[in-house]
């Protein structure tokens, strides 16, 4: 049974200071992995992986040694990506290990592009994270002049560049072809998938992308052996995590849990819990794209598979907690804002099901609405999940259709409260013409409307966001 | 304020933008030595678009026509193909802006505990800028730091949990150049999981000051003396221009 004690294997010491350094990192045994990797065939390093039973820890949760196999064979430049963009909120695991020990994910990253064939590698890093990109600058400095990246790494006749790069604010970019565009140098628009960059990825070539915590976990499990990892966690999520909790709880931070654990032990044996008198109204599992949970599903296993199961997703493993003070009007619009600032607008089901969505939100509040304003929102959630090239829509239709589904009472209370105090009839009463005639009358014009925020057209990325985020 | 082509009429009897010529086009030295040495790093000599119009912000203040033009020549590549970029990204600024930047961030888990009045509370502090000057206030997308919620980056510089009382020190800090409320910055911060560290450690070093070589990948000097420099001039690759990282910010004490 997997418990809140957790072996530490990526947050040991990781306050020690100089540990973003490779002096310290080499006295706590750093790049001992690297040489142990690098005296073994790459196929034997491949295996290890795949013992392990990693799976991805940016989101999607797929098995990590599977992925590097599917990278095809021969001499050809293949690339290797470190996904650092971590933009999904709530997350902030990435930032505290690149941070305080960037070596790790360099000696991680290099093991893997061993196992892989992979020549050139980059870390795609947000902007934002000014300290934790300097962090990396550093440490690859350093990692250059001890030969454990460049050509000809320690006599192994394995080569590699790395080169950090920054980005310069978009969330799409953390979806990984739109990363990979971003990375060409062009707008971060996903592409159509297959071809998938395993085939076809940065520059046309072969492409094999992992997060920040996948990759540093992969020194661990060259130093325990790939079985030995396994019996960590359970059967199908094995070893530790990095978990984000935030939100209404009294210790936000991150933790690094066995997979498994309780969730319930997450937020109130780790991060305390909301505050004194406050209950938990409900929490996202894994970033603000993952479905909504409620209370009673605060014992479901902190785990991909029981996640899944409870209809949600462990998804970054981000942790969201929101207490019984909050609306869940305002959760939800927050959430919609944010997707429909993101959307890139490539695809027509996001870009205007994220607007709309907004928009109706809005008409709720401002009492335009009627309960039947809750089915039309719940179908445009339907209609955008599948039929886009990336998630993002989905990411957003997700956790509002949980909302809803989840929180309709709260919803049709709102409603009526907005209508009752914009001098509407109770449209929970009997009185279904009126109500009908509110629809009719506050709809169309309300719809057609020119935004009063001064908002960006949808899918026009520039200009200033704040006018988004300002008037909520 | 709408973004341009959306509002506002375009100029359709304009030609179309070529790519800039190098002799009539004067960049700043260091501005094209850093450029070429992002160029050197890739395969594709586009990929530095990203950290290219970033390097002609530092120096323009924003993405203006000229800056653009700038990178365009030394990149080989149109102005359109920048804009297009620059105006995809948020970092990267299509219209003036103050040379401090703030950005609060809006999203759920700092909403959730008092984002959108900090927000409102800065914006209201800055609102005569700083010594005449305007700062860049913007609520931003989720910055990746809920565990300090309520949150700022101050010039790069992430600084939380803030109570709007810390707003005029903020703002000071600023004004003065002075590390942005040293207490507050998440440089310092130790991890929450309290099982992490097998010993006690100290607080990690305060991060400089915004605008500081930290936050910097050319010199502070102004760089205008150098334009002029043609194509003929360039300083050779070598240039002490890659990426050179800072280790003030990192190395403990």
């Amino acid at each position: 049974m997997a418990t809140a004690e957790a072996p530490k294997l990526l947050f040991a010491d990781i306050d020690e200071p100089g540990l973003a350094t490779r002096e310290v990192y080499e006295r706590r045994g750093g790049y001992e992995s690297l040489r142990a990797a690098l005296a073994m065939t790459p196929e034997a390093v491949l295996e290890q992986l795949k013992a392990s039973g990693l799976r991805g820890r940016g989101g999607a949760g797929f098995a990590m040694g599977t992925k590097v196999s599917f990278l095809p064979k021969g001499a050809m430049d293949k690339y290797l990506v470190c996904n650092a963009d971590e933009s999904e909120p709530g997350t902030f695991k990435d930032r505290e290990l690149m941070q305080k020990n960037p070596h790790l994910l360099i000696e991680g990253l290099i093991i893997a592009s061993y196992a892989a064939g992979a020549n050139r590698s980059f870390i795609y890093i947000r902007g934002e994270y000014v300290l934790q990109a300097d962090a990396l600058d550093a440490a690859l400095v350093e990692a250059r002049n001890a030969g454990y990246v460049g050509e000809d790494i320690h006599g192994s006749g394995h080569s590699l560049s790395l080169v950090v790069h920054r980005g310069a604010g978009a969330y799409i970019c953390g979806e990984e072809t739109g990363l990979l565009d971003s990375l060409e140098g062009k707008r971060g628009n996903p592409r159509l998938k297959p071809p998938f960059p395993a085939n076809q990825g940065l520059y046309q070539g072969p492409t094999l992308i992992n997060n920040v915590e996948t990759l540093s976990t992969v020194p661990t499990i060259i130093r325990m052996g790939g079985e030995e990892y396994a019996k960590l966690g359970v059967e199908t999520s094995t070893g530790t995590k990095l978990v984000s909790v935030s939100g209404h709880v009294q210790r936000p931070g991150n933790y690094e849990i066995e997979l498994g654990i309780p969730s319930r032990e997450i937020i109130y044996g780790l991060a305390g819990g909301p505050p004194e008198g406050r209950q938990v109204k409900c929490w996202f599992p894994g970033g603000s794209s993952s479905p909504v949970l409620k209370p009673e599903d605060l014992d479901v296993p902190y785990d991909f598979d029981s996640l899944g199961k409870a209809g949600s997703m462990l998804g970054s493993g981000a942790i969201i907690v929101v207490d019984d003070s909050t609306a869940i009007l305002d959760v939800a619009m927050k959430t919609a804002k944010f997707y429909r600032h993101e959307s890139c607008g490539k695809c027509t089901p996001c870009r205007e099901g994220t607007n709309w969505t907004v928009k109706m939100l809005e008409r709720i509040d401002s009492g335009e609405a009627t309960p039947m304003d809750l089915e039309i929102m719940a179908s445009v959630q339907e209609h955008i999940i599948g039929n886009c090239l990336c998630v993002l829509g989905d990411a957003m239709a997700m956790p509002i259709g949980s909302m809803i589904a989840k929180f309709k009472d709260e919803f049709e209370a709102h409603i009526e409260r907005a209508r009752l105090s914009r001098g509407l009839s109770d449209v929970a009463g009997s009185d279904l013409a009126l109500a009908a005639q509110g629809t009719l009358d506050a709809g169309p014009e309300t719809l057609l409307a020119s935004d009063p925020s001064g908002d960006q057209a949808p899918g026009e990325h520039a200009g200033d966001p704040g006018t988004h985020q300002g008037g909520a | 304020m709408s973004p341009r082509g959306w509002d506002t009429p375009v100029d359709l009897e304009r030609e179309p933008a070529t790519i800039p010529n190098p002799d009539t086009t004067p960049v700043p030295a260091e501005l094209r030595a850093e450029i070429e040495a992002h160029m050197a790093n890739y395969p594709d000599r586009r990929s530095a678009a990203l950290p290219a119009l970033a390097a002609a912000q530092r120096v323009h203040g924003w993405c203006s026509p000229e800056a653009i033009e700038q990178v365009a020549c030394v990149m080989r590549v149109t102005p359109a193909y920048l804009e297009s970029v620059a105006s995809f990204y948020d970092m990267l600024e299509t219209s003036p802006v103050g040379r401090h930047s703030v950005y609060v961030c809006t999203n759920i888990s700092c909403s959730l505990r008092g984002a959108d009045e900090l927000l409102e509370a800065v914006l209201k502090a800055a609102e005569d800028g700083i010594d005449g000057e305007p700062i860049n206030v913007r609520a931003f997308e989720c910055l990746g730091a809920c565990d300090i919620a309520p949150m700022a980056s101050v010039d790069g510089v992430y600084v939380g949990p803030l109570s709007i009382s810390d707003v005029p020190q903020l703002l000071e800090d600023i004004r003065s150049g002075n590390p942005v409320l040293p207490e507050l910055q998440l440089a310092r911060r130790l991890v929450a999981d309290p099982h992490a560290n097998s010993r006690e450690y100290p607080e990690h070093p305060i991060q400089p000051a915004p605008g500081g070589a930290a936050n910097l990948e050319l010199p502070t000097e102004s760089p205008d003396a150098a334009i002029g420099t043609m194509d003929g001039e360039r300083p050779g690759p070598t240039a002490a221009v890659e990426d050179t990282p800072d280790h003030a910010g990192e190395e403990s004490a």
